[in-house]
């Protein structure tokens, strides 16, 4: 159990910044009507997530995970969320890649890039 | 429309925030994925692999399909975009 | 193309050091900080700026579509060959171990690991570079 003030907020603030970024980008991707602002607000959800896994990767006096010269006995951060962000990065950039695609070629056979004006002008076809 | 938006993301704000206490503390050196899988790889690579970095190791030899898949999803997007955005010619 | 001395000449000096730093940071995947997503990012982002102050037209004429394609391809073959190479010599799919107890060679799985970094930048270089001329290039066909 969490007794004090600072041991919830001050000791975990690395979860509170990844939670209020991904409020954020939540935000943006419910509330935006432009197509383009959607593609931000996921971004910036997705880079939420790659901060929290970075952070609760952190070992208080490790180094990176690159082997120095005392070998197994010295103190290195958990090099497992590092392998699965650089992936998960790769991943996020191709999604952007193809969503950014995909709005171009809306834009080129509707001429609108708002997500109810996109619905008014598909429905009238 | 924008206050249904933003009630819904409190409400899974406040989920989270109320999540956050049974977290282990940040650079915690006693949390269970440090403690466990962490330290796991990083006594495992040197005996097994002998590079030097770790991360590296993990992403090309234990987890190399994934790795191999995940080039392989690059690969795709990069198709997607040529078929979506390029007209007249060959791929 | 609007004609910008500074950043012309400023990217010309520039471009070198980024691919070359590139270079540095692939080949160092198994030794130090680096590896191939990273190195082929850098690489593709040289080819940014060189689209930048010089227009896509100029540098499509260095490297045009199909090249990159085919680039992106012989990433993915170095890689999935090595996998191949370890099926050929009794071991698992991509199992470095098998190919260095076949062939007897000291400290070949870190060479592979190079090989196989090697061609992730490949393949990552080239598909950012290949989606970089889609997206900047009305989609015009130039090869």
């Amino acid at each position: 159990m969490i007794e004090s003030f600072s041991e919830l907020f001050l000791s975990r603030y690395n979860y509170w910044m990844a939670i209020i970024l991904m409020l954020i980008g939540l935000y943006a991707l419910i509330a935006k009507q432009n197509l383009v602002k959607k593609i931000i607000g996921l971004n910036i959800f997705q880079t939420a997530i790659f901060l929290f896994y970075i952070s609760f990767a952190e070992v208080r006096g490790g180094t990176a995970p690159i082997y120095t010269a005392e070998g197994i006995s010295a103190l290195y951060v958990n090099p497992l969320p590092h392998v699965l962000i650089l992936t998960a990065i790769v991943v996020g950039v191709s999604v952007t890649a193809v969503a950014l695609s995909l709005i171009v070629r809306i834009y080129e056979e509707y001429g609108v890039i708002d997500e109810d004006e996109l619905m008014q002008v598909v429905r009238k076809r | 429309m924008k206050v249904k938006a933003l009630i819904a993301v409190l409400f899974i704000g406040i989920i989270l925030f109320w999540a956050v206490e049974d977290m282990p503390a940040f650079g915690d050196p006693d949390a269970p994925a440090t403690q466990y899988t962490g330290q796991l790889y990083v006594d495992a690579v040197l005996p097994d692999i002998g590079i030097d970095n770790i991360v590296t190791a993990i992403l090309a030899s234990y987890r190399g399909f994934d790795t191999l898949g995940e080039v392989v999803v690059i690969f795709t997007a990069g198709i997607s975009v040529a078929l979506l955005l390029r007209r007249g010619g060959r791929l | 193309m609007m004609e910008n001395v500074v950043i012309r000449t400023v990217s010309r000096l520039a471009v070198p050091f980024i691919q070359i730093f590139a270079l540095y940071v692939i080949v160092h995947g198994a030794s130090g900080a680096g590896g191939g997503f990273q190195g082929g990012v850098v690489f593709a982002a040289s080819f940014i700026l060189m689209i930048i102050a010089f227009g896509t037209a100029n540098v499509r004429r260095r490297i045009d579509n199909r090249g990159i394609m085919w680039l992106s391809v012989i990433g993915i073959t170095i890689y999935a060959g090595i996998g191949f190479l370890a099926l050929l010599m009794a071991g698992n799919f991509l199992e470095y171990a098998a190919i260095e107890a076949v062939l007897g060679i000291p400290h070949l799985h870190g060479i592979l690991i190079d090989l196989v970094e090697a061609g992730i930048g490949i393949a990552v270089m080239a598909a950012m570079v290949s989606i970089i001329y889609d997206i900047s290039g009305n989609g015009e066909e130039s090869s």
